[in-house]
């Protein structure tokens, strides 16, 4: 073939294909817009691009130790990345929390106007409740712990719906198909979002702490972007965007 | 480990949703064998929309369209009180737009294959048109029928995408046997998915080969 058709090909490859400086991160549902914002703030400043995958945490796990090509995994939960470490798949030492998170129950149904939302939960005068999948999900697994500690699982049970990650437990509940929902606090900032009609914060004691950890996949070891971009994922800069969208940082 | 739950809650779907697309479908089909209506080809095209549709697009415009604020679910909602979404009819609607194609398109062709001297005989024999149907061109589009329902019942229980928008997910309600699949392999119980696929596996080749096997006997015949 001719060098000039070579290059004609080449062009209209996708640019992953010919130059390594593209790092592919995959990224939990529930973090997906401040990851966004991050990688944003990183191209501008190194060059190098960042790919966002998302999906639920237990999803991304399964592709990931099946060979998906990431390689910065930003959990929801600090189990899957421990898991990654110790059976191989992650660089050891590179694990590190870099969000806490927490959950809100929400409703835009204005038959709920005026109110609250936490109240409706006890009383089970609604329709339908959504969380995620507890056993993918971590945010849905905490959920569940905050109904099950609050004596309220008996009751809601008859309710619940099972979004498949948190993005989508949050639109069942925007769409109105669920009346409400429990999903992450920082999901609150999205934009195209109805506007709320309540809103309730559930306390963060009431089920184990939603950290959520990310580790340098084994693929990328001695990838200097993928190093960079986690580094700069553990910065004072990139802690203050993470707080901005509702997480708390241990620094 | 609950496998047979999610499995027969499948075959249910699929029943009442092949069952129902017979009902639907056998005027659709007829009408289109025979018609010679200028807007043919633009039914033929929504009834054929399924097939090259996205899941995602249906299942995108059904949890709009079945939840509260939508068309028909505010309306189901005012009878019943609850959501056409997340129920075990709302999946019934769905499958039923979503396997559409696979029970019109086989009964079309049988009955765009009947001679049309036979019904024109049965009729001046004096039967009546409905009369015809049922004695003439209904036992000499038997062919046509099976292959719409097996391809119906098939193609339902491997709906996947739409369910998985509309469904929630919830135990004996919505959680079909796909859905439960995905999660397995999502918490990494890859024991149950083996179990389970294994038997959709099993299941998909001995509908498919029973029906070529019919269709080759038919076909000597």
């Amino acid at each position: 073939m001719p060098v000039r058709k070579l290059l004609l090909v080449a062009a209209l490859l996708p640019g992953s294909l010919l130059a390594d400086d593209v790092v592919r991160v995959a990224v939990a549902s529930n973090f997906i817009q401040t990851a966004a914002k991050l990688t944003k703030h990183f191209s501008e400043t190194t060059a190098v691009s960042v790919r966002i995958s998302s999906g639920s945490t237990g999803k991304l796990y399964a592709q990931i130790i099946n060979g998906a090509p990431f390689d910065v995994f930003l959990a929801a939960d600090t189990e899957r990345p421990r898991l990654l470490e110790q059976d191989g798949y992650a660089v050891p030492g590179t694990r590190a929390t870099y969000a806490t998170g927490s959950l809100v129950l929400w409703s835009r149904d204005e038959r709920l106007r005026g109110r609250n939302c936490r109240e409706v939960l006890q009383r089970g005068d609604y329709n339908r409740l959504a969380i995620a999948n507890p056993e993918t999900a971590p945010y849905g697994d905490a959920a569940m712990q905050f109904l099950v500690a609050e004596g309220l699982w008996q009751g809601v049970s008859s309710h619940v719906v099972y979004g498949e990650n948190i993005v989508q437990t949050l639109n069942y509940a925007a769409t109105g198909n669920a009346t409400l929902a429990i999903v992450a606090a920082s999901l609150m900032s999205y934009p195209g979002l109805p506007s709320t009609v309540c809103m309730w914060r559930v306390p963060q004691s009431s089920h184990a702490a939603l950290n959520q950890q990310l580790v340098l996949l084994e693929r990328a070891a001695d990838d200097e972007a993928a190093n960079s971009f986690v580094e700069y994922l553990r910065s004072d800069r990139a802690a203050a965007i993470i707080e901005r969208d509702g997480y708390t940082v241990v620094r | 480990m609950e496998i047979f739950g999610p499995l027969w809650l499948s075959v249910q779907l699929a029943l009442v949703t092949t069952f129902v697309l017979f009902l639907i479908g056998t005027p659709v089909a007829w009408w289109l064998a025979r018609t010679a209506a200028s807007w043919k080809p633009a039914a033929q095209a929504i009834v054929a929309m399924p097939i090259v549709l996205p899941p995602t697009v249906m299942g995108f415009y059904l949890l709009i369209l079945l939840g509260p604020y939508g068309a028909i679910g505010s309306w189901w909602f005012e009878l019943t009180g609850s959501t056409l979404t997340f129920s075990f009819t709302g999946l019934v609607i769905a499958s039923c737009i979503y396997s559409l194609p696979f029970a019109v398109q086989p009964m079309q062709n049988a009955f765009e294959s009947l001679p049309r001297q036979m019904l024109e005989f049965a009729w001046t024999q004096g039967a009546s048109k409905r009369d015809a149907f049922f004695s003439v061109a209904v036992p000499m589009s038997a062919r046509g029928f099976v292959a719409a329902a097996v391809l119906s019942f098939a193609h339902t229980l491997g709906e996947f995408g739409v369910v998985l928008m509309v469904g929630g997910n919830i135990p004996g309600e919505t959680r079909v046997v796909s859905i439960a699949i995905y999660d397995h392999v999502e918490s990494l119980q890859y024991g149950a998915a083996h179990q389970m696929s294994l038997l959709l596996l099993a299941f998909a080749f001995t509908v498919l080969l029973g029906m070529y096997m019919v269709n080759r006997r038919w076909s000597l015949r």
